[in-house]
């Protein structure tokens, strides 16, 4: 049963199979040193010799599948703005110019277009991006659950900007910009008629503005992550595999809202593996947590951050439980399956 | 509203694991028989705080891992048989069957879907009345009652296209069987909460009556285990010294001793009592479900004929010695090498409930 000769939907989860997939069958073919990095964005020199001004520039890209494609909090056209000007910001980027490629599907209601691009405009405006550039496809009925969207995205990077995990060193604070796994389980209770009372928003939004104050606070800051597919237990690995270091976070200091872990609680769901589209994953030099942590609750949207752990010399992520237990925290394999009893 | 934060409070929990330390002067073996403990012992790393001579054993409790191997294939076959529907919950989705897993067939076009409750098999019967729907009836005391309700459900609506898998297992049995292995083992059980909503602590009287075995039913926070392992401790203290054994309730807050008297009386509508095959255990007497005779139309292994492959059970996979308690997963060659969770030989490591699976995730440290 080992090769599977298709496609499966573990594939898309954000967990290890996604990253096999990723470097097996997609960088073994286009790999280059640029795209070999997998950031959140590829920050790019070289300009100059173009006969341009030197200078660097970030580029990504980010395609969206979400369903439904309107949820509390959002929906499919806030979020094609907010994960591409997340991804950039997350290397210390000035998002600038997005394009746009939207696929829809033969009977889309026309409304539902329009209501996605407005409120993809009022992301674009409140992020200080402008859609450059775009593509318009229309494919058969069932083909794309409505509309799929795909966006690209250019930054700036200002020139003392550095943003790379392979700069964290022993000592320094993990902080996380607010609660975690807001976005999925709202998507999950949104996308499943589970008949529970409570609605939980997304916490879509884009974090160009959060990042600012981030780097103000702490011009030293080693790298940043936003926590999506495989939420925050994977981000940590990625980036504790990426520096070569051990980081112990403390299961009391990570945010959780109420809701979510309630709702996460009885369907059997991991907060800490339930992807965000609002937050930020922030590795700073020893000392600096609270500084960035009291910048950050001064922001609209850092209001419950918090210092949640360390990083030393060693390998993996460990979390030191309520009770004063420890455990590993390991990637997420696969999907997340709700619990039978 | 209950402020679950107090089941985790540190300061308790200190004082708990230290009357553990207290308690325990020899080698202690107890055991839970429920997946959401297994996983709830090993995610709060509960474990780590305990004396080495107490060991805490994972039991058959995961509802997937002790599905017999043949119930799978026949899973499967459905599956792949024209005009079927399989709904299931989530977990049976990838546990590998003889030649393929349920989601294996799904990604080459088979109509199976995922619901969260078996309420949901209804809705999508009624949506494809030319289809047949078969719902995949796993789990314990916890989840049957669930079923049967569906069935009850279909019933009156008139569904007359749906139909359910009976593979429903009881914990009870399960305990006396455990209790009687060879060279006892076992000084207590750590009985599982949410099965004990429905069958009530009376249930465990007839287990302590003729295994003089504690048993202590236990709730899923830290300070809830902790708890049970002490009341459970204390009691092994007693045995040991000749005293005699008793069911207590740790979980009081949810859990009585009558249980859940609607609940077993749907059960008890709906479905006989009979024996059981557990994967890798064996037969075990009067520990499954077969559909009553008023109810047999809604039997999908006697309304729908399919060829079921025949067995092959996988190589080196010990989960039938994992589930007795007799072996940890550390023990399996197999394990976190050749068998990891995405790409597992036996149930216990796909199973999110699965002692392989809690150990795979939660339990491997290089410190």
């Amino acid at each position: 049963m080992r090769d599977s000769k298709t496609v499966t939907l573990a594939h898309g989860s954000g967990g290890t199979l996604m990253h096999e997939l990723i470097e097996e069958t997609v960088l073994r073919r286009i790999g280059n040193p640029v795209l070999n990095d997998l950031d959140d964005s590829a920050v790019v020199d070289g300009l100059a010799g173009h006969g341009l001004e030197g200078g660097r520039i970030a580029l990504t890209t980010d395609s969206f599948v979400v369903q439904p494609l309107f949820f509390p909090g959002g929906d499919i056209g806030k979020l094609a703005v907010c994960g591409t000007v997340n991804d950039l910001a997350m290397k210390g980027a000035r998002p600038a110019y997005l394009t746009l490629g939207m696929i829809a599907e033969e009977g889309l209601p026309l409304r539902d277009l329009e209501r996605a691009l407005e409120s993809l405009a009022g992301a674009a405006e409140s992020a200080g991006v402008a859609v450059a550039a775009g593509d318009t496809k229309v494919v058969e009925r069932g083909a794309v659950g409505g509309l799929m969207l795909n966006t690209a995205g250019v930054g700036f990077v200002p020139e003392s900007r550095d943003l790379r995990a392979d700069r964290i060193q022993d000592g320094d604070e993990v902080v996380v910009s607010g609660t975690i796994g807001d976005h999925e389980t709202a998507i999950l209770l949104a996308r499943e008629d589970f008949k529970v009372s409570e609605t939980i928003e997304s916490d879509c939004a884009p974090l160009n503005s959060l990042v600012e104050t981030v780097i103000a606070a702490c011009p030293e800051v080693r790298a940043m992550r936003d926590p999506t597919r495989g939420g925050l237990a994977t981000t940590l690995c990625e980036l504790a595999s990426r520096a070569g270091r051990r980081i112990t976070i403390d299961e009391r200091s990570v945010p959780v809202a109420e809701g979510v872990a309630s709702v996460c609680d009885i369907l059997g769901f991991d907060p800490l593996y339930m992807a965000n589209e609002g937050k930020a994953v922030i590795v700073v030099p020893s000392g600096g947590g609270e500084g960035v942590v009291d910048a950050l609750r001064r922001h609209e949207l850092g209001g419950s951050a918090a210092v949640i752990g360390t990083v030393d010399s060693g390998d993996g992520v460990y979390m030191r439980t309520a009770v004063g237990g420890l455990r590993p925290i390991v990637m997420l394999e696969g999907v997340q399956l709700p619990r039978i009893c | 509203m209950i402020d679950q934060r107090r089941f985790s409070s540190e300061p308790e929990a200190r004082s708990l694991v230290d009357r553990i330390h207290e308690l325990v002067d020899g080698p202690v073996s107890l055991m839970e028989v429920c997946g959401t403990h297994t996983v709830a012992i090993s995610r709060f790393g509960l474990r780590h705080l305990m004396p080495s001579e107490l060991k805490l054993l994972s039991g058959p409790g995961c509802p997937v891992c002790v599905t017999p191997q043949s119930d799978i294939d026949r899973a499967i076959a459905l599956a792949r048989a024209p005009g079927v529907v399989v709904t299931t919950f989530g977990d049976m989705m990838r546990v590998p069957g003889s030649s393929s897993s349920l989601e294996r067939e799904r990604a080459e076009g088979a109509d199976v879907r995922i619901v969260y409750s078996p309420l949901e098999a209804i809705d999508v019967a009624s949506a494809e009345p030319d289809k047949e729907v078969v719902f995949l009836g796993v789990g314990f005391e916890t989840t049957s009652p669930t079923v049967a309700a569906t069935v009850l459900a279909a019933a009156d609506e008139g569904a007359t296209n749906l139909t359910v898998l009976p593979m429903f297992k009881l914990v009870p049995p399960a305990l006396h069987m455990l209790a009687e292995l060879p060279g006892r083992a076992l000084d207590g059980f750590i009985c599982p909460g949410h099965v004990s909503t429905i069958i009530g602590t009376d249930a465990y009287a007839p287990i302590v009556e003729r295994h003089n075995m504690p048993c202590v039913v236990v709730g899923f926070e830290p300070l809830d285990i902790l708890a049970g392992v002490v009341m459970l401790l204390e009691q092994v203290r007693a045995v040991r010294a000749g005293g005699v054994a008793r069911v207590e309730n740790e979980y009081g807050r949810a859990v009585s001793g009558r249980g859940n008297r609607r609940a077993q009386e749907v059960l008890s509508r709906v479905f006989d009592v009979d024996d059981s095959e557990w994967r890798e255990i064996g037969s075990i007497e009067q520990s499954g479900y077969r559909f009553s005779d008023e109810f047999e139309n809604y039997d999908a292994r006697a309304r729908l004929d399919v060829e079921v492959e025949e067995a092959v059970e996988p190589t080196g996979c010990i989960c039938g010695e994992i589930m007795l308690g007799t072996k940890l997963p550390t023990d399996c060659p197999l394990f976190a090498t050749r068998c990891v969770p995405r790409d597992p030989v036996g149930p216990c490591m796909v199973s999110s409930e699965g002692a392989c699976a809690a150990f795979y995730k939660y339990e491997r440290r290089k410190t």
